[in-house]
């Protein structure tokens, strides 16, 4: 590839050519916009241009998980354009469908159907004006990219850009036109590269945190170092402002307990928001970490029986106690700490706001700004730009929050970047747990009894500049389906007569503020429940994979186990191989998911047992995710979660001390180095009869309960507390 | 007033010299390649070459900078032109230096928002190494984070820069 003479001159250039760096989000070349957005209408979703290409409007954001590439296949799967002549419009709430939040990696499960049902209304439409114009039947045309031809005379022609080029199409989306047969697919189901990597990787793209508004000032938000308790919140005692003077222009911001600072010179508003002295008034905290989880088994809850399906008391009366597992484990609060801090900017104006912002629902972004700035939601257009992966619930609302705030306060366009410290210590973390399992069986290992006892605290609603603010107290989600044991990961793989699952749920406020993490709680949840059913296994003397298969019906989770377990070349293996040595190797199985679609994990791993290290070598993990649109892009998912889970298994924890967080940076939450990265094997168990369904982080929880389950067949040992630290592993040996 | 020689090019900024280089580039010179990530050299999104050799521009100040010559992730294709002694004046199709290609080639991106630092990171080492093992690959990008986990494509992408560097010389 070679650049083209602009990228070059701005580049390197014997000139410099700076094109306006907002351009990318305002000034893009906009589609035709119809009146009112409406999912039920064609002319909401697409555009067809003159020059024969086309517009897709998409209500989902793309992260860097590749969501977008994969709703272009699916339109122009429907139009038989190629995807040269298909493009993607800027998300912004101007004139994006309200497709709901990019959540539980179900942009393609959710988006497939809307946007395959909107895109063969347009074909059937175009077809149909074809026809007229042709003076033939639509069953004597077809298309190729994006030309309607007579089959039996391909020179007589028309292509969609003549036929409607840039006009509406004044369609309702009825779901009766017929969709394409999977055996006419020409790009579902390959591995059609992401246009959008090559900006990425020349510094063409801009990222949230390059956005740039013109006449904007640079702001940075004030707050203690590292959270406390949630409903404790950041409470100023005393402000020494005298602290900042002399810093350039720089100059302090407060609104209740909301302090920040903003300066026309970014480095400024840096060292301001260092420099400031703010005094906080003392807030309740947390145990420390290593009294967490006695504290969290020992406090009050409110109890939740989330499924009784058969008599487990009686299951257990019955099983003598050797085919009968008790296991108990503790799991750790851990941080989303992407990449790139979180950044947004915000220009208010008296009777409307533009912001500017990574926020995975930009419609509830929105709404969560308005009250904040005195506002109606629809006065509020919110744009967004990508930032760095955040893989859940991060601080990006709280910082387009923040930059709204300060731009009202300011007057002017305000660019807020959080620092690492305010994004490591102040995330909305992943919840930590508490799980206690029991299982019973036959003598031939078939499972009978099943019950799982799970402790955590809900997600938190209010952002932490809305509590500051004063205008909504710490609040936590109402309570929901989703929010307590998984009930796929927690034996749901299995087929199990007698099965209960409790729900222990915590009082969040007296916790960290709390957030979905990629595969929220899953990966706790595996290390538990696999763990007990790996040691089932042991104690009847039986391979772990084969017991598995013994107890599972559903063959789609048996594809999914034999598709890794094949990947792997998994040999029967009753007992921990026999090791001398310092490093002993041990391998290990894990089956396990999200919401839905299959995951299943071998780990190879390696113990030192005199320094407690533990390397990962090898991970191999399969998924099942029903069609897979683009199966490129579901391998660099499913690598990703396993090296991802490999990092939360056996470095990521969020430290308590002296009631707060303790992550500042990546010394204090370390993830994991290229040195420790393992050799990854993802597999895609391809099922285009099936409905598209999640990839973007169900093979974790199996991950981690592989490599939990290597651990004990390295040793002989299982660990009850991740991540697998050499303190916390040498104390597993001893 | 501090003059700075970036990509090639003269510029002549107001910050102070004790301003780290990374926001002058991201501000005054309005370049998108070296990105924030910590401000405390930890994680290596915001490398840029000085001279050729990988530094941290969130902690680099205008004044360690001084006259030397700074590459940054869009100035990379001239860089490695000029050591091949092609053309880069006006008009000149400069290819991407072969780790970017590399890069995109073996789809390592993800969010791609530690490609900068893997780059100029890999660059710097191709320049000196045209065998690099595996080994040590991760040795030298292992000050570089990426949470994607995007890791074993791009030691593959930077395996593969080095055959084609080696063609180039050959």
């Amino acid at each position: 590839m070679s650049l083209t003479r602009r990228q070059l001159l701005q580049g390197s250039g014997a000139l410099v050519v700076l094109l306006p760096p907002w351009t990318h989000v305002l000034g893009q070349a906009p589609p035709p916009v119809p009146g009112a957005v409406d999912l039920k209408q064609v002319d909401s979703w697409l555009s067809i241009h003159a020059d024969n290409t086309a517009t897709l409007r998409m209500g989902f954001a793309e992260l860097g998980q590749g969501a977008t590439t994969a709703l272009l296949m699916v339109a122009a799967e429907e139009l038989d354009l190629s995807m040269e002549q298909i493009s993607a419009a800027p998300l912004d709430t101007a004139h994006s469908p309200a497709q709901g939040g990019t959540y539980s990696s179900a942009s393609v499960q959710r988006g497939r159907p809307q946007v395959a049902a909107a895109a063969a209304e347009a074909r059937a439409a175009l077809l149909a004006l074809a026809a007229q114009r042709l003076g033939v039947p639509t069953a004597q045309l077809q298309v190729v990219g994006g030309v309607v031809q007579v089959v039996d005379a391909p020179q007589r022609s028309v292509t969609y850009g003549q036929l409607i080029g840039d006009q509406q199409f004044k369609l309702v989306v009825s779901g009766t036109a017929p969709l394409k047969q999977r055996e006419h697919y020409k790009l579902l189901g390959t591995a059609v590269p992401r246009a959008d990597l090559a900006d990425r990787v020349t510094g063409a793209k801009r990222f949230i945190q390059q956005t740039r508004l013109p006449s904007m000032v640079h702001g940075r938000v004030v707050r203690p170092a590292g959270q406390a308790a949630y409903g404790a919140g950041a409470v100023v005692q005393n402000i020494d402002e005298s602290t900042i003077a002399g810093i350039g222009d720089a100059r302090m911001l407060r609104r209740g307990d909301f302090v920040a600072v903003v300066a026309t010179r970014e480095w400024d508003a840096i060292k301001a928001a260092r420099a400031l002295r703010v005094t906080w008034a003392p807030s309740a905290g947390l145990p420390d970490t290593d009294a967490l989880h006695a504290a969290i088994r020992r406090d009050t809850t409110t109890d939740n029986v989330q499924l009784n399906q058969g008599d487990v008391d009686a299951a257990f009366a019955a099983a003598p106690a050797h085919q009968t597992v008790r296991f108990a484990a503790q799991c750790p609060y851990q941080a989303h700490a992407p990449f790139a801090p979180n950044c947004a900017l915000a220009d208010v104006r008296a009777d409307s706001a533009l912001v500017i912002c990574a926020s995975q629902d930009i419609q509830n972004a929105r709404r969560g700004i308005a009250p904040l700035i005195g506002l109606k939601p629809e006065q509020i257009r919110v744009q967004f730009a990508e930032g760095a992966g955040t893989y859940g619930h991060s601080s990006y609302d709280d910082v387009a929050q923040a930059a709204a705030v300060m731009s009202q306060m300011v007057g002017k366009p305000v660019r807020v970047q959080f620092s690492r410290a305010d994004e490591q210590g102040w995330d909305t973390y992943g919840p930590p747990h508490v799980g206690e399992v029991r299982l019973c069986a036959d003598a031939q290992g078939v499972i009978t009894g099943y019950q799982y006892d799970g402790w955590q605290h809900n997600w938190s609603l209010i952002d932490t500049t809305t509590q500051q603010l004063g205008v909504a107290p710490a609040t936590e989600w109402p309570v929901s389906p989703v929010e307590g044991v998984n009930a796929l990961v927690c034996g749901g793989q299995y087929a199990i007569a007698h099965r209960k699952l409790v729900n222990h749920r915590l009082n969040g406020l007296r916790y960290f503020k709390a957030g979905w993490l990629r595969s929220p709680l899953d990966l706790s949840f595996a290390f538990v429940s696999e763990q007990a059913v790996d040691q089932l296994a042991a104690q009847l003397g039986l391979d772990p994979v084969a017991l598995r298969q013994r107890n599972i019906t559903d063959a789609r989770w048996r594809g999914v186990l034999d598709a890794a377990t094949h990947a792997a070349k998994w040999q029967p293996r009753a007992k921990a191989v026999a090791a001398k040595g310092v490093w002993r190797s041990g391998r290990g199985v894990g089956l396990g998911t999200h919401l839905v679609s299959y995951g299943a994990a071998v780990a190879d791993i390696d113990v030192n047992i005199k320094t407690g290290q533990v390397r990962i070598r090898h991970l191999f993990g399969a998924i099942d995710a029903g069609a897979v649109v683009n199966p490129g892009i579901v391998e660099a998912q499913i690598t990703g979660q396993l090296v991802q889970t490999a990092s939360r298994m056996l470095l990521e924890e969020v430290l308590i001390e002296h009631g707060r967080s303790a992550a500042r940076d990546w010394v204090s939450y370390p993830i994991l180095r290229m040195q420790d990265c393992p050799a990854i094997t993802p597999v895609v168990v391809q099922r285009m009869d099936q409905r598209s369904t999640g990839a973007g982080e169900e093979t974790m929880a199996a991950a981690a309960a592989a490599i939990a389950n290597a651990f004990f067949d390295a040793t002989g040992r299982r660990m009850t507390r991740y991540p697998l630290t050499p303190a916390r592993v040498l104390a597993a040996l001893a | 007033m501090t003059t700075l020689k970036v990509n090639g090019l003269s510029h002549t900024v107001t910050a102070a010299a004790d301003e780290p280089l990374l926001y002058v580039l991201g501000n005054d010179l309005e370049l998108a390649g070296p990105r924030f990530g910590c401000g405390l050299a930890q994680c290596g999104s915001c490398s840029v070459l000085v001279d050729g050799v990988e530094m941290r521009s969130c902690v680099t100040t205008l004044a360690q900078v001084g006259t030397r010559e700074v590459t940054t992730l869009e100035g990379l294709p001239r860089w490695h032109a000029l050591r091949l002694g092609k053309p880069v004046g006006e008009g000149a199709a400069v290819a991407l230096h072969p780790v970017q290609q590399a890069l995109i080639d073996a789809a390592a991106p993800q969010c791609g928002y530690c490609m900068n630092g893997m780059a100029i990171k890999a660059a710097e080492l191709l320049s000196h190494n045209l065998h690099p093992t595996e080994a040590q690959i991760r040795t030298a990008l292992n000050g570089h984070l990426c949470r994607c986990g995007t890791y074993p494509r791009i030691i593959a992408a930077v395996l593969q820069a080095a055959a084609v560097l080696r063609k180039d010389k050959a």
